[in-house]
This record gives C-alpha cells, sequence and structure tokens, in this order.
C-alpha cells in the first residue's frame, strides 16, 4: 500500500505551518522527513494517520493494506506512549483486544512480536522497570503486532541517550532487512535519516515547504557508520538545513 | 588557601518514608496523659472523663450487645449512601471529564452545590424521602457526590492525552479508550478524592442520626451528651475515630492493590 499526500496546507490560526507539501511514500520504503524544529514535520506524520485534518490538500492511500492487516497506519511516538499500569505483554494485547484478538491467537501474535524486539523475557515487567529504548521496543512491538501497512515514526530515538539511539538503529534496520516494512520517519537527527531513508525529504522552516527529496540507493544493511558516501549525502543535508535551521532559531527569538 | 573543608551536605529530606509504629505511639502518650490527668486531679472529672472509664463504658456497650445495636445500623447508612454517592458522583465526574456540553452545563452547578452545608438541607430531606432511612442515605449520598465528581472529572483531565492519542491511533473503539486509558489513569485521583468524601460521609453520618433516629452511633452520642455522660459521649467518639482509622486504612489497602503500577 502506498500513501500519498497531495497539496497539504496547513495553519493554526494566523500562523502557517505547512504550505503545499505533495509526498508520495512508496511500499517498503523508509521516508525520513527531516526539517528545522516547528517546521511541522511532526504535524504532518499526524495528517499522514488520520490523527488530525490539513486545512487544505488530502491524504491519500493507494491500492489496499494486505492482508491481516489490523491497523494499516500504526504510530511509534517518541514518548513511547505506554499505558504504566500494564505490564509488557498487557500492552501489546491492548491493541489485539480491540480486533476481538484474545487467547492462543493473542499469545502467538505477542510471542512473536517481543521475540522479533528481544523483550521475550521481559513479558511480565512494568513500564516503570525499564529503560528508555527497552521502552520504545516495546512501543515497536506493539506496532508490528497489528501487522501495519504503513509505519508512522514519530521521532522514536530522540528521548534516547546516544548509545541506545546506536542499538535501536540496528535494531530498526535488521527489522526491516528481515521483513522489509513501509515507514514515514520523522526526525531532526541527520545522521538517523541517512542511516535509515530511502529517501529523505528536506523541510524548509515554517511554513515547511519541501526543499529537496533526496534519495540513497545503498540498502540499509550495507549503510555504516563513517561511509563516505553517506557522510557525503548528511553534508549535503546540512547544508540544506543549516540556513533553515538559523533562520528558525532566530525566528523564534523575535515571537 | 585555606584548610580543606569537606563540603556541607545539604541534600536528603522531603521524602517521607514508612515509620512504623509512631501514630500509635502519639495515641498511647496522649491517652496516658489524660489518664494521668484525670486521676492526679490535675484535669477535673467534668473536663474529661478517664480514659479508664470510657474504655470500661465500651466493654460494658460491647457486652450488653447494644455496641451492635447501634453499630450496624450505622455502618448500613455509611455503605448505603456513600457507595450511592460515591457511584454517582464518579459517574457524573467521567461524564463532565469527557463531553464539553455536560462540562459547560454541570460544573457551573457543582460549584454551587459544593459549598452548600448538606446537614442544612436535613429537613428538606425529610420531606422529600421521609423521616427514617431514605432521608440519612440521601444526606449522605448528596454529601460524598460534589467532592467525588469534583476529584474525578479533575483526575480525567489529568490523564495524560498521549495515550489517549496513541488508544486512537490503534483504531481502539471510544468504550475501550474509556475503560482501559481514562478510568485506569484517573484511578489516583479519584482515589484520593474517596478519602475526602468518606471523612465527610463519616461527619454526615452523625449529623443525620443525631436529627432522628433511634439507633446509631450519632444517636447515641447526642443521647449521652444531653445526659452530659461524658463517658458515654467520649465512647462513642472513639467508635467514630476508629472508623475514620478503618476506612482510611481500607483505601490504602485500595490504593496499594490498584495503584501497584506507580510504586
Amino acid at each position: 500500500m502506498d500513501i500519498r499526500l497531495e497539496g497539504i496546507s496547513h495553519s493554526y490560526g494566523d500562523t502557517e505551518v505547512l504550505r503545499d507539501i505533495s509526498l508520495e511514500v512508496t511500499s517498503d520504503q523508509i521516508v525520513c522527513l527531516v526539517g528545522p524544529s516547528g517546521c511541522g514535520k511532526s504535524t504532518l506524520l499526524r495528517f499522514l494517520g488520520g490523527l488530525e485534518r490539513p486545512t487544505k490538500g488530502r491524504v491519500l492511500q493507494v491500492g489496499s493494506p494486505p492482508e491481516g492487516c489490523l491497523n494499516p497506519l500504526t504510530y511509534v511516538f517518541q514518548d513511547f506512549a505506554l499505558l504504566p499500569w500494564r505490564t509488557v505483554r498487557g500492552n501489546v494485547s491492548l491493541v489485539l483486544e480491540d480486533h476481538g484478538i484474545r487467547g492462543d491467537r493473542a499469545e502467538a501474535i505477542i510471542a512473536d512480536v517481543l521475540s522479533r524486539t528481544r523483550l521475550s523475557d521481559f513479558a511480565e515487567a512494568l513500564p516503570r522497570q525499564l529503560s528508555g529504548g527497552m521502552k520504545q521496543r516495546v512501543a515497536i512491538a506493539r506496532a508490528l503486532a497489528v501487522n501495519p501497512a504503513v509505519m508512522l515514526l514519530d521521532e522514536p530515538l530522540s528521548a534516547l541517550d546516544a548509545q541506545t539511539r546506536e542499538l535501536l538503529m540496528d535494531d530498526l534496520v535488521s527489522l526491516w532487512t528481515r521483513a522489509p516494512f513501509t515507514a514515514v520517519y520523522v526526525t531532526h537527527n541527520l545522521a538517523e535519516a541517512v542511516r535509515l531513508g530511502h529517501k529523505i525529504a528536506v523541510l524548509s522552516r515554517r511554513p515547511g515547504q519541501i526543499r529537496e527529496v533526496v534519495s540513497i540507493d545503498m540498502p540499509l544493511s550495507e549503510r555504516s557508520h563513517g561511509n563516505p558516501e553517506l557522510e557525503a549525502v548528511q553534508s549535503h543535508l546540512w547544508n540544506l538545513m543549516r540556513e533553515e535551521a538559523k533562520a528558525a532559531d532566530e525566528e523564534l527569538l523575535d515571537v | 588557601m585555606s584548610d580543606p573543608r569537606e563540603v556541607r551536605f545539604r541534600g536528603g529530606g522531603f521524602a517521607p518514608s514508612a515509620r512504623r509504629g509512631v501514630g500509635l505511639v502519639v495515641f498511647v502518650v496522649l491517652i496516658a496523659l489524660a489518664e494521668w490527668g484525670t486521676r492526679s486531679g490535675f484535669i477535673t472529672p467534668l473536663t474529661l472523663p478517664k480514659p479508664s472509664d470510657v474504655l470500661a463504658t465500651f466493654g460494658e456497650l460491647w457486652q450488653s450487645g447494644l455496641l451492635m445495636k447501634h453499630l450496624v445500623p450505622s455502618l448500613t447508612r455509611l455503605l448505603v449512601g456513600a457507595a450511592l454517592g460515591v457511584s454517582i458522583g464518579m459517574s457524573v465526574g467521567v461524564l463532565i471529564g469527557l463531553f464539553s456540553y455536560v462540562r459547560a452545563g454541570l460544573v457551573p452547578l457543582v460549584a454551587a452545590l459544593f459549598p452548600i452545608p448538606k446537614i442544612a438541607l436535613l429537613p428538606l430531606f425529610v420531606i422529600w424521602f421521609g423521616i427514617d432511612e431514605g432521608s440519612k442515605y440521601a444526606l449522605i449520598a448528596f454529601g460524598t457526590f460534589t467532592p467525588t465528581v469534583v476529584a474525578t472529572y479533575g483526575a480525567v483531565d489529568n490523564v495524560d492525552r498521549s495515550l489517549i492519542r496513541m488508544g486512537q491511533s490503534f483504531g481502539l473503539s471510544w468504550f475501550s479508550i474509556v475503560r482501559k486509558i481514562v478510568l485506569p489513569g484517573a484511578m489516583p485521583g479519584i482515589l484520593s478524592g474517596l478519602r475526602i468524601s468518606l471523612a465527610i460521609a463519616i461527619i454526615l453520618l452523625v449529623a443525620a442520626e443525631m436529627l432522628g433516629a433511634e439507633y446509631g452511633i450519632g444517636a447515641y452520642i447526642l443521647q449521652a451528651g444531653s445526659l452530659y455522660d461524658l463517658e458515654r459521649l467520649f465512647a462513642g467518639v472513639v467508635i467514630l475515630s476508629l472508623l475514620g482509622v478503618v476506612v482510611s486504612t481500607c483505601i490504602g489497602l485500595l490504593e496499594k492493590r490498584m495503584l501497584r503500577w506507580r510504586a
């Protein structure tokens, strides 16, 4: 299933946040959205999953979601959004219960996603007992449980420390190589973007517009730290963003 | 350069932890002081009865079976009244927390009802619900209703919106979101509201029983008071205090059970 954004514009009151954004998200590819803070990239992600409505433009699903897909557009949030009163197992089963999946069928799915995220030993733990990285893995396991057509990741690694971020990035890469999924990945971290993105859309400062879409053809599994090709892309992205980021920063001071 | 000095410790504190038995010691010391004072004549019998006499009265009350005769109707009134008030209060509170129109319509009403001393309405309740149990249930229910509503909708307001957004993003039904996300998330606030509501319930129970009841702790205290029988009066007061402690302990246990995830 593909996702197409057609001429999305949005304003909050008098403040124009996004202007005429069109973008295609193709199956089994990861599209990264990068941009300076306040450029509306998280807002754009909320449009993608239908959590908010744009003032103008449409979000279209092209094709139908695959068989057995419970929740075609599934989010992974920056702050994890785990229910603190439910165990790891309970948090995953939460999203299955409403689809009438209980008992053995639910058990099988939960066991599968927990083993894919290396959490099998922590099924009975409560969120407060887990580290940040593990919490985000639970959130990813929960997202995988509904077998999404498109994963919408909203700065999923931004609340984590640098080492955990590296490890979790490896996790995401290996999850994708084993079973490719479609994803839109919002981040302000360019290293994450060049590591995970097949396509990287650079947004300008407010009102957010697409400045450039960069494609990287190198397979995810071959991308490594300090790869010169990726470094080149990253510095190109940084050049695009530097001016925007600087201007955005100064703009915030004026307000 | 002067001599090295150890850095002064200035952290710590502000983190009360459980200290077993201290509460009991306070009680024992106070009662011992009263006993000593009354025995030595430092406190006249007209001021305070001897704690040992109060205990003896309590024993008599127990043996004569009068204790149960007073306690059972009181507990029934408390239970029925509080259960009514708390359950209606919680439902209304959740509705106020969830629906803009209900909120706009009821919050001013609740604010208007809250400061009314409910005891003042007892004569009215007697006319509406009858002189017997009905008016007492209604008084206690009404008294617990308002604080429960306020605590509940405050607690619902404080539920983490990102969790609700998460529920919506996974396509959970409205009912599931309320039952699995909003209610558990509001539970800490609801339970601390319950503490206040139930204390108010005990106060109103006594007030209701003083105004017209043959049996009940309030009636017992009133009788003792009008005869200036201080021993019996204090025995009644002690029962109320114990009732308060028991209720508070029960809520503590409930919190421990239901809020284990917070720890």
